[in-house]
């Protein structure tokens, strides 16, 4: 008994996050799946770290509603987005789409990896060239200590 | 030359960090620049707080500019803009609408009470959907909506006296010189 108790209590803070977000009536899992997946994709407008799915901001809460209702009202993923988009802007995608406006974003990690390619390659190349010019001398002991 | 490379690094990066802490100090990293500037306000059509039997919309408001003020009793920044409402924002010759957003109405009266009124008309958005439309998700907010009924104008977080004059007033005399 006593042991039960002591499970009880174990259980007890997991009630704080089933509380965090509020149950919504799915029709079927694939509902439920698709909105789980869709809410992981956008992001929160007021706490901007956090996924709509995990945040437990009010507004993100009005957006998870607003999301459930417009599935439960048959439009797609695409529409949906739009939706968001069109009111709190591309910021709410965390996947955005590939413009003019997000080349930055979606290439300029290449451009940077490239970039540093480059400078080490012309470094490696240039100390080949030089290698076989230093000859150390025999009673260098600089870089030992 | 090659033994300066880690120094011009240095200074590269010293350089990059500097940038980064001035932007920070020039821009609010958690506004988000409104998609709806310059484009027709959402059509809207909301009850007058207290007085339910009366709802404004968004056709009622056209014809002159106004102010949307997105305000709530539990909102505590409005607390620290409130008085600029009361004050010089009131004298601009603009009116003020009340947008009442996801608040009790009691709750939202008492706390005119007791911070004054400075709205001409107050709509309530209790359960925020219009909120929604208008990209609302941080109060204090406020919308310049002129007399076609376009958003000119976002604030997003309180109106500051530096706000008031290097943003709002600017945008009051853009629309003075269009005739509105």
């Amino acid at each position: 008994m006593r042991r039960l108790a002591w499970f009880a209590l174990l259980l007890f803070p997991l009630l704080a996050i089933a509380q965090a977000i509020q149950p919504l009536p799915f029709r079927n899992h694939a509902e439920e799946v698709r909105f789980q997946h869709l809410s992981a994709e956008l992001r929160c407008p007021m706490c901007q770290n956090e996924t709509l799915a995990d945040s437990n901001a009010p507004i993100a809460h009005d957006l998870r509603r607003q999301v459930f209702e417009m599935i439960q009202a048959g439009k797609t993923d695409d529409q949906i987005k739009a939706y968001l988009v069109d009111r709190y802007s591309q910021f709410v995608l965390y996947n955005p789409p590939v413009e003019p406006g997000t080349w930055l974003l979606w290439f300029g990690p290449l451009v940077l990896l490239v970039a540093g390619g480059i400078v080490v390659a012309i470094q490696v190349r240039r100390r080949a060239r030089q290698a076989p010019a230093v000859v150390l001398p025999a009673n260098d002991t600089e870089d030992d200590w | 030359m090659s033994r300066f490379l880690p120094l011009i690094g240095f200074v590269l990066l010293v350089g990059l960090f500097g940038f980064g802490i001035w932007w920070n100090t020039q821009h609010d990293q958690h506004e988000i620049a409104s998609p709806l500037i310059d484009k027709p306000a959402p059509a809207f059509s909301l009850p007058v707080l207290n007085d339910a039997g009366r709802t404004v919309d968004k056709a009622s408001l056209l014809g002159k500019p106004y102010f949307l003020n997105v305000f709530a009793s539990w909102c505590i920044e409005c607390v620290h803009e409130h008085p600029l409402l009361m004050s010089q924002m009131k004298d601009l010759g603009v009116p003020l609408v009340g947008f009442n957003y996801k608040d009790d109405p009691a709750a939202a009266t008492a706390w005119l009470a007791e911070h004054g009124n400075p709205f001409e008309v107050i709509v309530a958005d209790r359960e925020g959907r219009t909120g929604i439309d208008f990209g609302v998700y941080a109060a204090p907010e406020t919308f310049l909506i002129d007399g076609k009924g376009v958003i000119r104008y976002k604030r997003i977080g309180p109106i500051t006296p530096d706000v008031l004059d290097n943003e709002i007033r600017p945008a009051i005399a853009a629309l003075a010189k269009e005739g509105q």
